[in-house]
């Protein structure tokens, strides 16, 4: 009640600890992270500095004959030669696949968030249900779905929207699909939390105030629900870029990304210094992409 | 029941040189005060005065920065809050959700190690008139159901002060006032001294014995509700308490047993055992009830004082009308006259003279250079002034 | 007109329930393969109803093995990445202490890092460190990535939790540990639950990391993956439609528990 009595409670954090506790507990709270923050130094931190002495290897070594570090830079501008096709399409089937995403996503948690009533818990249930299992064998679904003796082409192909053929498996198009099948839940629920906290009388105070529908979506909505929008998209854009399931499930080396690429050299052709310098540079990539994103967007705080 | 309580030498409750600063800001400042034991005392002030920090210390919830806080002879303010006698009814009342009413009331008496509770907590749910609800959980009940479990998980310990912060904050004003009188039974029945935090005068002046109005974590005054209505001892108190026309003059000496002030051209005296000082720059203080309108001085009974003015506004509000009168200088004053049949309505532009006998007038300490102090209406008629 | 305005009313649910077909359609794949006898094993077509997948789940034996692996995986690196990350959770919303905003930093991380550069990045460590690779570094590499999810989860919960219900209790003279042993623990067990569950299915789903530390050990994922080159057992769809209705049980168990709670208050 009294603004000083909650001082030290509501910002989370514990009522000021008395003196004589505050000495005795000190410690505590490094005692309770020093095991997860240890794991996450050792297995996450480290890693990366590894990976990023792997990228600087000397390429001729190989895993038998051991490597040595001798920041070869030259690695970086190899890779990046050598693949860059596949850079471009990775950024490109998950451009087109956000795009799609947000087409089919915006809708979806719009009407859950505003227009579901008392079917909101069901459908919030329906849009998390595909990651009830596995993210493999629902991908390996779609070869059924988009199967040559599928009722899906076989539609398509009476249409004439595709030649008699024609396919969708083994084509860009599958990959994109699958893409933005498996990625759009990540969209889907930060969208839906921060629409769902929108004020409908906002709305109506905005038709109110002569806005058209439009108009009232532009000027009151869109801005309303942009950090839900903006985590959705980096939800759905890093792990989209950074997959190669579903090229290698849907697609043909033709639609290969860089993932199928690092996953071979390190586990086929066993080029260390080149997945390693790949890994670097997707990740440069996407961080790249990212922060331009977040500037734009004018929302850092988001990270 | 009081033969069951703690062991503890029974006395009263003492808060000496109590102080409490968070980083530069001093919650509470050097702070003294002795709660008889077995009194209603209620700790009286706005958002920020320092109260709810007063009771945390007393719980343990904090530690004073110095000071002590005596509990007969012995000085808890340095033990941990479940190593002393006393317990505490929270604000939004902090019930366990997890646990039933049964084991909510039972929760203190368990962790004394006490296995057979059943008996007790069945006496306690009776006196707060909650049998039969054991075996809901919180969230089953109402507000008001809330707060009397938050009164019986405390009271069944038998503490030698209960602390009780703003208990009644969450209830809506009908459930509040219940709630107030049946507070007041229980405490007459089990005879604990009672410290209750509040921010609400009329909460404070209805079930305490004794109230302290803090400001900026300092006591301002400390006494019966009646006294302290009736003889503000600063302005600050005079309009926390109810509402108060304070006219700036300067007080000019005593004259037999009057002190006489000068007030805006007018000469006015107040008895001296209601002036907190006979010298030097003063509010002459008059409760708007106090304030009373005719039409021409003429009317004015022997002995009262008055000043002229013209109506600027008046609210019917039901068992009073309350009037805004602008005195010459342009001050606004308030008065207030009961609906009681007497004397009709007076209209807004009508030139009045507003008068009041000296006895209850009071005279304050006023800041060199302040001007009149005047409350505007209120939306809601402070019940303890018509009552 | 009248149709214009029902249509501008519905057309936002109409598009919903298209895109939750679009999200639901493979599970009801997954679901109709299992009841269905390939024609051949390189083949993803309809050919025939049987209940064989289902009455004999084990007939490829690799198959069991690998979701009894990826279960066991599951269980442990549940069990450690939940204590380690609920204590990380407590420190955060409990304690104050220099270095905070490095600690979130470095939770914050792995979950935006691609889960390529995770795998690859680890794999680069266990080979320059001469760590043979197999179930254990399967088990590292998953609570390295369940860790962050966990803190997250049971940090909302307690961050939720109204700290005066623990002053009511030292209060009523509850010490230190009956406090949390009898109020915080109970009332944030929720959400440590929560974050158990989402940690054990993000461990049980996981290929990209485990892909690249598995050696020679075969989790579930790992034995789609490579069936996928191979040709696929059926039995591959019963796991998937046991694993979604497991899940969904769940899900509808606790929504029954949390609205009775409801409707008793």
């Amino acid at each position: 009640m009294t603004a000083l009595a909650h001082v030290p409670t509501s910002s989370g954090q514990p009522a000021a600890p008395p003196a004589a506790r505050r000495g005795r507990y000190r410690l505590l709270p490094y005692l309770l992270l020093l095991p997860g923050a240890a794991w996450l130094l050792i297995f996450f931190a480290l890693p990366l500095l590894q990976l990023a002495a792997a990228s600087l290897y000397d390429p001729s070594g190989s895993l038998s004959t051991g490597y040595a570090l001798t920041w070869a830079v030259g690695n970086y501008p190899d890779a990046l030669q050598a693949y860059w096709p596949q850079f471009v399409r990775s950024f490109a089937y998950s451009a087109i696949a956000l795009v799609l995403a947000l087409l089919m996503g915006y809708p979806l948690a719009y009407a859950i968030a505003q227009k579901a009533g008392r079917w909101k818990n069901l459908l919030l249930v329906c849009v998390v249900a595909p990651m009830f299992t596995s993210f493999l064998v629902r991908t390996l679904a779609w070869k059924t779905i988009l199967s040559d003796n599928g009722a899906l082409v076989g539609l398509l192909r009476d249409v004439h929207l595709l030649g008699p053929d024609g396919r969708l498996l083994a084509t860009p198009i599958a990959v994109v699909l699958g893409l933005t099948y498996n990625f759009l839940p990540f969209l889907v629920l930060p969208l839906y939390a921060s629409l769902e906290r929108l004020d409908y009388r906002l709305l109506e105070a905005a038709s109110d105030l002569y806005a058209s529908p439009l108009r009232a979506f532009r000027k009151v909505t869109l801005p309303l629900s942009m950090p839900g929008l903006i985590a959705g998209t980096l939800l759905f854009f890093i792990p989209a870029t950074g997959d190669y399931i579903n090229a290698e499930l849907l697609g043909t080396p033709n639609e290969y990304m860089i993932g199928n690429l690092i996953d071979s050299a390190f586990l086929v052709r066993l080029d260390y210094p080149q997945g390693a310098a790949l890994s670097f540079l997707l990740m440069a990539a996407i961080l790249a992409v990212v922060f331009v994103y977040l500037r734009k967007a004018g929302t850092e705080e988001v990270l | 029941m009081r033969t069951m309580g703690h062991e503890a030498p029974a006395g009263d409750l003492r808060l000496a040189n109590l102080t409490k600063r968070f980083g530069i800001f001093t919650a509470v400042d050097d702070l003294s005060l002795t709660i008889p034991q077995g009194s209603f005392f209620a700790l009286l002030g706005a958002s920020g005065c320092g109260k709810t920090t007063t009771l945390r210390m007393i719980a343990g919830l904090e530690e004073p920065t110095s000071g002590q806080v005596l509990l007969g002879d012995r000085d808890i303010a340095r033990l941990r809050p479940y190593k002393r006698p006393v317990n505490t009814v929270f604000q939004s009342y902090a019930l366990f959700p997890h646990l039933d009413i049964n084991e909510n009331v039972a929760f203190g008496l368990r962790r004394r190690g006490i296995r057979k509770v059943a008996d007790q907590v069945d006496r306690m749910l009776a006196l707060v008139q909650l049998e039969g609800y054991g075996r809901r959980r919180p969230a089953q009940l109402s507000g008001g159901q809330q707060q009397r479990v938050a009164l019986a998980r405390a009271l069944i310990n038998h503490p030698q002060v209960l602390l009780l912060d703003e208990p009644l904050g969450a209830l809506d004003l009908k459930l509040r006032r219940q709630m107030q009188i049946e507070l007041k039974r229980i405490q007459t029945e089990v005879g604990i001294t009672f410290v209750h935090v509040t921010h609400d005068q009329e909460e404070a002046m209805t079930m305490a014995d004794t109230v302290a109005v803090m400001n900026a974590g300092k006591i301002e005054q400390l006494g019966a509700p009646a006294d302290i209505y009736e003889f503000p001892a600063t302005a600050f108190v005079a309009n926390f308490l109810g509402q108060s026309n304070l006219l700036a003059g300067e007080a000019g000496g005593t004259s037999g047993d009057h002190v006489l002030v000068s007030a805006h051209g007018g000469r006015f005296s107040v008895p001296a055992a209601r002036a907190r000082l006979d010298r030097g720059p003063v509010f002459l203080g008059v409760r708007p009830e106090k304030l009373h309108l005719v039409g021409t001085a003429a009317e004015v009974p022997a002995g009262h004082q008055h000043v002229g003015g013209v109506v600027t506004d008046a609210s019917y509000v039901g068992v009073s009308t309350q009037y805004l009168v602008k005195t010459a200088w342009g001050s606004e004053l308030s008065a207030f006259s009961a609906n009681s049949g007497v004397g009709g309505q007076l209209p807004v532009g009508a030139p009045v003279v507003a008068h009041w006998d000296p006895r209850h007038a009071f005279l304050l300490r006023r800041e060199p250079g302040e001007d009149d102090r005047t409350t505007p209406l209120l939306d809601e008629p402070p019940v303890s002034v018509l009552s | 007109m009248r149709i214009s305005r029902w249509l501008a009313d519905r057309w936002v649910m109409g598009v919903a329930l298209l895109v939750l077909g679009y999200l639901s359609l493979p599970i009801v794949v997954v679901a109709g393969l299992s009841f269905n006898r390939p024609s051949s094993r390189l083949s993803y077509d309809f050919n025939e109803f049987t209940l064989d997948n289902w009455t004999h789940p084990c007939a490829t034996s690799d198959m069991c093995d690998s979701v009894v692996r990826s279960v066991q995986i599951g269980f442990i690196a549940t069990l450690v990445s939940t204590v380690l990350g609920t204590l990380m959770a407590f420190a955060l919303v409990r304690h104050r202490f220099r270095g905070r905003s490095g600690i979130n930093l470095l939770i914050f991380l792995p979950m935006a890092t691609p889960e390529l550069v995770m795998g690859t990045s680890l794999l680069a460590l266990f080979v320059a460190a001469g760590v043979p690779q197999g179930f254990w570094t399967i088990v590292i590499a998953h609570v390295m990535f369940c860790v962050s999810f966990v803190v997250v989860t049971v940090k909302a919960r307690l961050a939720g939790m109204d700290s005066r219900l623990e002053e009511a209790a030292m209060d009523l003279y509850a010490s230190e540990w009956q406090t949390f042993r009898r109020i915080t623990l109970p009332l944030v067990l929720p959400g440590i639950v929560a974050a158990a569950l989402l940690a054990f299915s993000l461990s049980f789903d996981d290929f990209i990391i485990t892909n690249f530390n598995a050696g020679t050990t075969v989790t579930f994922p790992m034995y789609v993956w490579g069936a996928a080159q191979r040709g696929i057992p059926p039995q591959v769809n019963v796991i998937g439609t046991a694993m979604f209705v497991i899940a969904l049980l769940l899900v509808g168990v606790s929504s029954l528990r949390g609205r009775r709670a409801k409707r008793r208050s």
